[in-house]
């Protein structure tokens, strides 16, 4: 079947997709370490500096604990620097990820969604973003390769925004996004330049006139008020991420926002997710409503910060509210389905949620009809 | 001018690491720090790992560091300086450093917990990518800031509270790890070994270190009062008997080359250096005479090899023994009680 793409586009995989965006934003450093999926980001994009394509500074490290390591090193010294992973990679690096965030080091890194072990599992599920959800890292998924594209193009912006300086994780999906083509247009080099601009971070480790101590150890003292300063940040992030997405989005004709309503208006039956599953669910969306369902559908993109006032506002008119984890949490209730029990509390709306698409199950279409029917069951497609 | 005068007057206009930190009376640490970093010439660049150095001097809102520093965990240290010096070389590439394109130097420092053990990983992979930067392990034999548990640079028959002695044990049943050999198998152009009692030869090797144009390691052996339980006062006198005994050899490794750096012209018997300190008082009880002899073993053995590899002719050594130096053996310098 052929595929035909809008005017400029190309095909291009998510991985690839998000090096092009790093070679367009030419970083200082990037300190990476292979896993898979997210190897095809450090392969293109370690190939677009072979080719003079990008300058940046590569820094092979020997684990992504190392890698998360050199990153914030280098942030902290005053380079713009980014990293990428999935998975196992990002649970080794879970540790640094908590200390980049409270050393408020304003790191972009590409994230290609994969579950954790065991058992080993390569494909696609959310489970490595969700072990990291409360380390004040801010975390943006893409239903689509040219979505992840955009992310990357706008991260640094809100990660380098002096009322937030956080990390910023641009989420695809495993395997989904990362290595599957879809057409693509590419912003072009200039404008991606200016719109990203220079890095700048008050006094970075390396001037060594003002000379600074980073890294501190703080006790009962103090400990509180710095944790509790990520909660401002993180408040600020929201009104960021949208005046960035705002300020890019007539750039290249294409809407952004901390969510995405799908079929809302009138709609009884709302299903809330994150990520490429959002593709599948439109289309059964689309089938409903011209069977005269009203249903609709709630994309989250922006995990953290979590903008549970635009989604109650978003789903006011709903009665029933359907949430899809595509992550487990055994003996306690999935990080969607808990976020949306607090964000509708006291509203009227009815919730129920559903565990999909553990280690790249994918969900079809029928099992979508089934969830709007209320007759899925609650882990989608378990065999017994 | 003499090296003496070079180090006071210090390049740096201040102190590198200021007074009112918190680390012991006699910890071999700070005057380790203040003597690598006063004999270097550009301005420095600290990273720092956890551990008794860095929670002693950084504990918010103060700070003991006149020079730019930074800590960010335990096991990560060269992870973080490789970011560092990649930062830095790409800046002065790009003409973006703050401040023109001053040169610097990048020193990493660690215990030996943050380097033997749960650094090795982050150590070994930026020792083989070649960046440019200086780690400087202060060895003092064990997890101090912790409340001294063994590790992999505790000395066999040491008594920590994880390799504690008892009715079965005579201590750490393991001999350390060579940890400067480790770092000198990863052809890199500068690996030594000095000691926290010899300014003198920490200060030239720091010079030759940092003059290379790429990875420097450094193991220093840095004394505890607490952990080795001797009193602070005597802490040079017994980390000088470590090399007079040649527990704690002093040499170099430039580009390959083993040189030695400090012969002793009399050796003392390791026991000479034990019996200063109450982690191994325990081996001078009936039944450990054989702890005792393994010790002196290991320490000849070493010697041997390290000789060797400096092309130095293998003589016996003159070892003094015990029985002959009575008088000293029993009243050991400012043992601990």
């Amino acid at each position: 079947m052929a595929v035909k793409t809008q005017e400029g586009a190309q095909l291009l995989t998510g991985g690839e997709a998000v090096a092009y965006a790093m070679a367009q934003i030419d970083p200082d450093v990037f300190p990476v370490y292979p896993i898979t999926p997210q190897t095809p980001i450090i392969q293109t994009f370690a190939k677009l500096v072979a080719n003079g394509k990008a300058t940046t500074e590569i820094v092979n490290v020997e684990s992504e604990h190392s890698a998360m390591s050199a990153t914030i090193g280098a942030a902290m010294a005053g380079a713009r620097s980014m990293t990428a992973t999935s998975s196992q990679g990002l649970a080794l690096m879970a540790e640094m990820v908590y200390i980049a965030a409270g050393m408020r080091a304003p790191i972009v890194m590409a994230v290609g969604n994969r579950a954790l072990s065991a058992p080993l599992n390569i494909h696609c599920d959310h489970s490595d973003s969700m072990m990291i959800r409360d380390s004040g890292v801010i975390q943006l998924f893409a239903e689509s390769v040219q979505e992840a594209y955009d992310h990357m193009v706008t991260a640094a912006r809100i990660a380098e925004h002096p009322d937030v300086m956080l990390p910023v994780l641009v989420c695809q999906d495993g395997f989904t996004l990362t290595h599957s083509e879809e057409p693509l247009i590419l912003t072009p080099d200039e404008v991606v330049k200016d719109f990203v601009g220079e890095y700048k971070i008050p006094l970075p480790l390396l001037d060594v006139e003002q000379v600074t101590t980073k890294g501190i150890f703080a006790l009962q003292d103090y400990y509180t008020e710095l944790r509790y300063q990520m909660n401002a940040a993180m408040e600020a992030a929201e009104t960021v991420i949208a005046d960035v997405f705002a300020e890019y989005s007539p750039l290249v004709g294409r809407p952004f926002g901390l969510l995405e309503e799908y079929e809302l208006e009138g709609a009884e039956r709302v299903v809330f997710l994150m990520g490429s599953t959002a593709g599948t669910i439109k289309d059964v969306v689309d089938e409903l409503r011209a069977e005269g369902e009203k249903v609709g559908l709630l994309r989250l993109v922006s995990y953290r910060p979590f903008p549970a006032e635009a989604i109650r506002k978003a789903l006011a008119s709903a009665q029933e509210v359907i949430v899809l984890d595509r992550s487990d949490a055994p003996g306690a209730v999935p990080s969607l389905h808990s976020e949306m029990a607090a964000a509708l509390y006291g509203s009227s709306a009815k919730l129920r949620a559903h565990v999909f698409g553990l280690g790249g199950r994918e969900l079809v279409p029928d099992e979508a009809r089934a969830i709007f029917a209320g007759e899925a069951p609650t882990h989608i497609a378990l065999r017994s | 001018m003499s090296r003496l005068k070079r180090i006071a007057l210090n390049q740096h206009g201040v102190q590198p690491l200021g007074g009112g930190h918190a680390l012991c009376q006699g910890c071999g640490a700070p005057s380790i720090v203040r003597t690598v970093l006063s004999s270097i010439e550009t301005p420095v660049i600290v990273l720092n790992a956890t551990g008794c150095l860095e929670v002693a001097t950084s504990r918010y809102p103060i700070t003991a560091w006149n020079v730019p520093w930074m800590h960010t965990a335990f096991e990560n240290t060269a992870a973080v300086a490789s970011g560092v010096e990649a930062a830095y070389k790409v800046m002065k590439r790009r003409g973006t450093l703050p401040g023109g394109d001053k040169e610097v130097t990048i020193v990493a420092f660690g215990g030996d917990g943050g380097t033997y053990d749960i650094g090795l990983q982050a150590l070994s992979g930026a020792l083989e990518r070649g960046h440019r930067f200086l780690y400087v392990c202060y060895d003092n034999g064990a997890y101090m800031n912790t409340g001294i548990q063994r590790s992999g640079a505790t000395p066999y028959g040491a008594d920590t509270t994880t390799s504690p002695v008892g009715s079965e044990s005579f201590g750490k049943l393991q001999q350390r790890k060579d940890l400067t050999a480790i770092a000198a198998a990863h052809h890199i152009p500068y690996v030594g070994q000095s000691s926290g009692a010899r300014w003198q030869d920490l200060s030239a090797k720091v010079e030759r270190a940092v003059a290379m144009d790429g990875p420097a390691f450094l193991n220093v052996m840095s004394d505890c009062p607490l952990g080795w339980g001797h009193e602070p006062r005597v802490g040079m006198e017994v980390m000088r008997a470590a090399q007079d005994s040649l527990f704690w050899p002093l040499f170099e490794v430039l580009n390959g080359e083993y040189k030695l750096s400090y012969r002793p012209r009399k050796v003392i018997p390791v026991v000479d250096f034990l019996k200063m300190q109450r982690r191994f008082a325990h081996l001078f009880k009936p039944g450990n005479e054989a702890v005792l002899e393994a010790i002196q073993q290991q320490v000849e053995d070493e010697w041997s090899k390290l000789l060797r590899l400096c092309g130095e002719p293998v003589t016996e050594l003159p070892v003094i023994k015990p029985a002959e130096k009575t008088e000293q053996a029993e009243t050991p310098v400012g043992a601990a009680a």
